[in-house]
């Protein structure tokens, strides 16, 4: 891990709309997620940026949050218990403030 | 001979066998196993670009074969350690946690490679680990990943209806307690550390780490008191 670390753009417990975009390339956002929205849990620090990894492009880093998500809301029909939950890694140029907060 | 990614098999099908040597036996021979399957295009990519490093002297075959030796000869046993210990050591499980590099690091597994979480099982909460995009795993800790790991009806299906998956696997999460479901999508890999079971107080750290399973540290079993 070298190269400069981004500036960390979201805090623990702030709410986070994941983009609902679907381009062609490499990307470590599950389809399933996109356009859901979640709670940041953690910050876990700047990792080398998987999209232009994929394609033999060093230096670009990306900060990794622990994003968590109901699974009520990921899942409209889920059957489980209301405090199911979904984590997911998520780089951050996925990821904009919910609105509302 | 498109099913062959390399090598001349031909002296395997050119010619007509007569199968003329005595069958005085009456029993049936199991089939042949079929060592001829079809390739897909990676796995010829694959090998198609091990050959050519070794033509060009990267890498020896020996080598290629001696790290995939030490990539098989990884047990569970590795992550097992780990959990016992955070079992009887109440410092050691907090580093496990915060720190959980550093934890393996101290028992004698540096991960150079991989960025660890440890994610604890309480009584509020049961964590299953994913990677519904391919198969991350920390294989240092626990081996090459089983294969229903890296199935798509597991991938799939654990995220959506998790409850119903563990209980396929034989793991009943009462209501009360929040199922956590782990993707681990990138660049962090996932330990879960299994609740130590009643009926262990006086077992020393060895016989602890013994009971401690593979599915029990992916999330979908629990560990079991011994059987006395």
């Amino acid at each position: 891990m070298s190269g400069a670390s981004p500036t960390v753009r979201f805090r623990e417990g702030d709410r986070v709309l994941v983009r609902d975009d679907y381009p062609v390339g490499h990307f470590r956002t599950p389809v399933y997620i996109r356009g859901k929205t979640g709670v940041v849990t953690r910050c876990f620090g700047a990792f080398g940026n998987a999209e232009t990894l994929a394609f033999g492009f060093k230096g670009d880093r990306k900060n990794v949050y622990e994003v968590r998500f109901r699974q009520a809301d990921v899942w409209p029909d889920y059957r489980g218990a209301p405090d199911d939950a979904l984590e997911i890694d998520l780089q951050e140029n996925w990821l904009s403030p919910a609105p509302g907060g | 001979m498109t099913q062959h990614a390399h090598g001349d098999h031909d002296h395997h099908h050119d010619h007509d066998h007569d199968h003329d040597h005595d069958h005085d036996h009456d029993h049936e021979h199991a089939p042949p196993q079929p060592d001829d399957k079809v390739h897909s295009y990676y796995q010829i990519l694959g090998v198609a670009l091990k050959e050519l490093l070794i033509e060009k002297g990267v890498v020896t075959a020996d080598e290629v074969r001696a790290a995939i030796e030490a990539r098989d000869s990884i047990t569970p046993g590795n992550g097992a350690k780990l959990v016992a210990r955070a079992w009887v050591d109440p410092a050691y499980r907090e580093r496990l946690l915060t720190e959980a590099n550093a934890a393996a690091a101290e028992l004698g597994h540096p991960l150079p490679t991989t960025h660890l979480i440890a994610l604890e099982n309480t009584e509020k909460v049961h964590n299953v680990v994913v990677c519904t995009l391919c198969s991350c795993y920390p294989r240092e800790l626990l081996g090459l990943p089983p294969s229903w790991y890296k199935s798509k009806a597991y991938r799939a299906r654990i995220v959506r209806e998790p409850r119903a998956v563990l209980e396929e696997f034989g793991v009943r999460v009462p209501d009360d307690v929040e199922i956590r479901v782990r993707d681990s999508t990138a660049d962090l890999r996932y330990l879960v550390v299994p609740r130590r079971p009643a009926g262990t107080e006086g077992m020393s750290e060895e016989q602890l780490a013994a009971l401690i399973t593979r599915d029990a540290m992916i999330g979908v079993a629990t560990v079991k008191p011994p059987i006395l």
